[in-house]
């Protein structure tokens, strides 16, 4: 048994955070990504992947310069973690290859690709089969092994694993929206079992294809204000239509505090506390009362053993649609009741876009550097609030406030609803 | 990975939901691996790929038309499968204890539209400009829901709408190694006390050309005609599959009355290069870890994949000469994502009843058809990575 002062209130072990490391389509790394959320900049842009004739949104917040043999989705996702959790691990001061934990990933689901199925269609320009038929037999060749690879879901995870040396059978998740925030949430709920001192946790999202942004389009959840690509993304605002696809990666090194200060490591801050709860009311849609996201909030602040009115700043879901963003004040201001609005509250998509798969772990990122710099970054575009959403967001300027107590908030499609509270104790 | 520091409450298996080729229920399955004949295996429909067919059940029971319409298939075989474990748990309808049940589900991907990719395909062939062919048919012929159908937490999500499971809802994903770790950390949440109940498990559709295509593109398909699991296997034969299980702290199951079918104590979940016999290096090295008694029969998942189910049965012949081995794969197809899951619920019904099954696959002699076992192994080496054990233990006096 450790001291007590390793342990909360619980007895469990203190989760630090001892390395952060992300990219987004502002930038590699922290210091590039801190130094535009700082100052408001956005990484929204028109689409140059391919062509957007005829299409209703035209706009993402894509990672285009990352170095890769041939762009796929699988091949960008894995880019953007590797990088991210590279630069995670380096600040921990764990040697790069032998991490002494685990590895949980959130990723996209992965899909083949239509480069993919044009490739094997023109293989054989005789043949005669059609279809699915036609890609069979092209795959019977025996020439695919490279795409096989890359396509199966549990490369990438397997790939980091190689490369940072964690231990056991790494771990692939998908919680939709939420995935980021889930992986902490593993890495943290490892940590407390007392299976390991450290996990390496990685939220990542390299997925937008042109059909992945025409089914979201088809979902009607994308915004379609393209003549003005950074000022598309506006949470709570009034004419806020929709959320922007974007890529990103984000990167945590998680470790009993105890094992952080035993190895003389730099506490960044601590994961005190993780909620869930799933919502059964629609696939795609919240429930109306918010009584899933009022409890995952909750469950948040219990585990962590902090009020709401301990909470000095919201990290927020904040996607910029119309639904998503009334629901989370609405469920926020049952838990915080008035004060909710005079908590800040801001959304680092604004700048960012919608990072999907690696949204809260990118998020949590941006909450450690909060903490750190004692700096809220704002909810830029906020031209037309929207009187309905009557929120402190920190509107279009960051704000110069230190923080104690962040709450850091994702949901997702499937009724996933993951939060996080990340506080600077002990650091 | 395997023990835990803080791993102090014994976990029981409260609930199965098995559908496959054989249908549906405890049962049929049970029987089914005592009878050691393979399920039904339609050979032309994906020729010349064999897969064994799903046995449809009366959906209804399980998942109502409105519901039914907004799944792909994969979707309504997990969830079948899940309700019926949640049924034999004693847990369906329960609105309290499935609003604080927690759920981890195995997953891949969900269901192209086949024919939309076809259509494409055909009309790409001639085309001058595929990207603008592409947006077109795109935005014109995708149904709206099937994405849907098509994202992997999707059916976690699905389960929550139908069985009003909400404590908590995580998808693994990532081929066979997805059931391992589910089913590992569903069991260290409850041992260590961070969760009373989890269902746990998953649902898969193999009858699907984009499936098949996908592990065609590694060579690791069967063609022809099935052929039994040995060591001489040389390609996998995909099965539908739904497996689920309800697990529980014994105190917890206890205080609501709920009767286990087995204990699951111990779960290795491992990782590592593939080079020759490395998997089963890897694997003796975690059996040492989790002391099986000798002679604790063996039920293995093995894939059919070629060289790994090799390495995987010779590991068990050379290492634990003394317990009898069965692989149940040539009865009910491989599930990829389901096939630890069923290894496990397939154990816990070996137990429950107190009995072991004849031989599966011909290498396997009558050794241990008739005992009584006090324990079994589950096996499954991944065909391409990922190898999981787990050991199952009867409950006294269950």
């Amino acid at each position: 048994m450790s001291s007590s002062s390793t342990r909360d209130s619980r007895n469990r072990p203190i989760v630090a955070v001892t390395g952060v490391g992300v990219v987004s389509s502002l930038g590699t790394g922290k210091q590039e990504n801190w130094a535009a959320l700082k100052s408001g900049a956005s990484g929204i842009h028109r689409i140059e992947r391919f062509a957007t004739d005829g299409l209703r949104t035209t706009v993402a917040g894509t990672v285009d310069f990352m170095e890769l043999d041939q762009l796929s989705a699988p091949s960008l996702t894995h880019a953007l973690a590797q990088t991210a959790a590279r630069e995670a691990v380096s600040e921990s001061g764990i040697k790069s290859d032998d991490f002494p934990g685990p590895l949980f990933v959130a990723s996209p689901p992965v899909e083949m690709e239509w480069q993919h199925r044009f490739e094997l269609d023109g293989e054989d320009p005789k043949s005669t089969e059609s279809g699915y038929s036609r890609l069979l037999a092209a795959a019977r060749t025996g020439k695919h092994d490279d795409m096989y690879e890359l396509l199966q879901f549990g490369r990438t995870a397997d790939r980091l694993s190689d490369e940072f040396g964690t231990k056991g059978l790494p771990i692939s998740l998908s919680t939709a929206c939420a995935s980021g925030a889930t992986a902490v949430q593993l890495g943290v709920e490892a940590i407390r079992r007392g299976e390991t001192d450290a996990a390496l946790c990685v939220g990542t999202d390299g997925s937008v294809t042109m059909e992945a942004l025409i089914r979201f389009s088809l979902l009607s959840a994308l915004t379609t204000q393209n003549d003005a690509p950074e000022k598309a993304a506006k949470p709570f605002s009034k004419d806020r239509d929709g959320f922007v696809m974007a890529e990103g990666a984000g990167a945590l090194v998680l470790e009993s505090l105890e094992s952080a200060r035993a190895r003389g490591a730099t506490v960044l801050a601590t994961l005190s506390g993780c909620g869930e709860k799933a919502d059964h009311f629609h696939r795609t849609r919240s429930s109306p009362d918010g009584s899933p996201v009022i409890a995952a909030v909750s469950r948040a602040l219990g585990d962590a053993g902090v009020s709401a009115d301990q909470i000095d700043y919201i990290n927020a879901h904040g996607t910029s649609t119309p639904e998503n963003d009334r629901m989370e004040y609405n469920s926020l201001k049952e838990v915080f009741g008035d004060a909710i609005h005079s908590t800040p509250i801001s959304s680092n998509k604004s700048m960012i876009g919608h990072t999907l798969t690696a949204a809260g772990a990118i998020e949590a990122v941006f909450s450690v550097l909060t903490l750190q710099n004692g700096t809220i970054p704002p909810t830029i575009n906020y031209d037309v609030p929207d009187p309905d959403i009557p929120l402190d967001v920190v509107p279009n300027v960051a704000r110069d406030k230190p923080v104690t107590n962040i709450l850091s908030n994702s949901f997702g499609f499937g009724g996933q609803n993951a939060c996080l509270v990340l506080s600077n104790q002990f650091v | 990975m395997a023990n835990a520091s803080n791993d102090s409450k014994e976990v029981w298996i409260t609930g199965i939901g098995l559908l496959s080729c054989f249908g549906e229920g405890i049962e049929t399955h049970f029987q089914a691996c005592k009878q050691g004949k393979p399920g039904s295996v339609d050979t032309e429909r994906f020729a010349p790929y064999p897969v064994h067919a799903l046995s449809e059940p009366d959906w209804s029971q399980q998942i109502s038309r409105r519901d039914m319409r907004q799944m792909e298939p994969w979707q309504q075989i997990g969830t079948y499968a899940a309700g019926l474990a949640l049924e034999d748990a004693g847990a369906k309808d329960d609105e309290d204890l499935c609003g604080r049940m927690d759920m981890i589900v195995s997953a891949g991907g969900g269901e192209r539209d086949i024919e939309v990719d076809s259509n494409v395909m055909a009309e790409a062939r001639t085309s001058n400009n595929v990207e603008g062919l592409l947006a077109e048919r795109l935005s014109n012929d995708l149904r709206p829901t099937l994405f849907l159908a098509q994202l992997s937490n999707l059916l976690a999500g699905n389960i929550s709408i139908v069985h009003k499971v909400t404590g908590s809802s995580r998808t693994f994903m990532g081929e066979e190694g997805a059931g391992i770790s589910a089913i590992e950390t569903a069991r260290a949440r409850i041992a260590s006390g961070q969760s009373d109940i989890v269902l746990v498990g998953g649902g898969y559709n193999g009858e699907r050309e984009d499936m098949l295509l996908f592990f065609a593109l590694g060579g690791y398909l069967r063609e022809g005609l099935p052929a039994p699991i040995g060591t001489d296997s040389e390609g996998m034969v995909l099965g539908s599959i739904g497996a689920f299980l309800v697990l529980e702290s014994a105190d917890h199951a206890r205080k609501r009355g709920a009767k286990p079918y087995a204990a699951l104590d111990k779960v290795a979940a491992l990782h590592g290069p593939r080079g020759a016999n490395q998997a089963s290096a890897r694997m003796q090295e975690a059996l040492n870890g989790l002391s099986v008694p000798s002679g604790t029969p063996v039920l293995s998942g093995a894939t059919g994949a070629a060289d790994i189910t090799e390495e995987e049965l010779n590991l068990f012949a050379s290492h634990m000469p003394d317990s009898p081995l069965r692989t149940f794969t040539g009865l009910f197809g491989h599930g990829i994502e389901t096939q630890f899951p069923l290894g496990v619920a397939l154990a816990a019904l070996a137990l429950k009843k107190e009995a072991f099954f004849g031989p599966l696959s011909p290498g396997e002699t009558d050794a241990g058809s008739e005992m009584t076992p006090q324990q079994i192994l589950v096996s499954l080496a991944g065909h391409n990575r990922a190898e999981g054990l787990a050991l199952l233990s009867k409950v006294a006096g269950a």
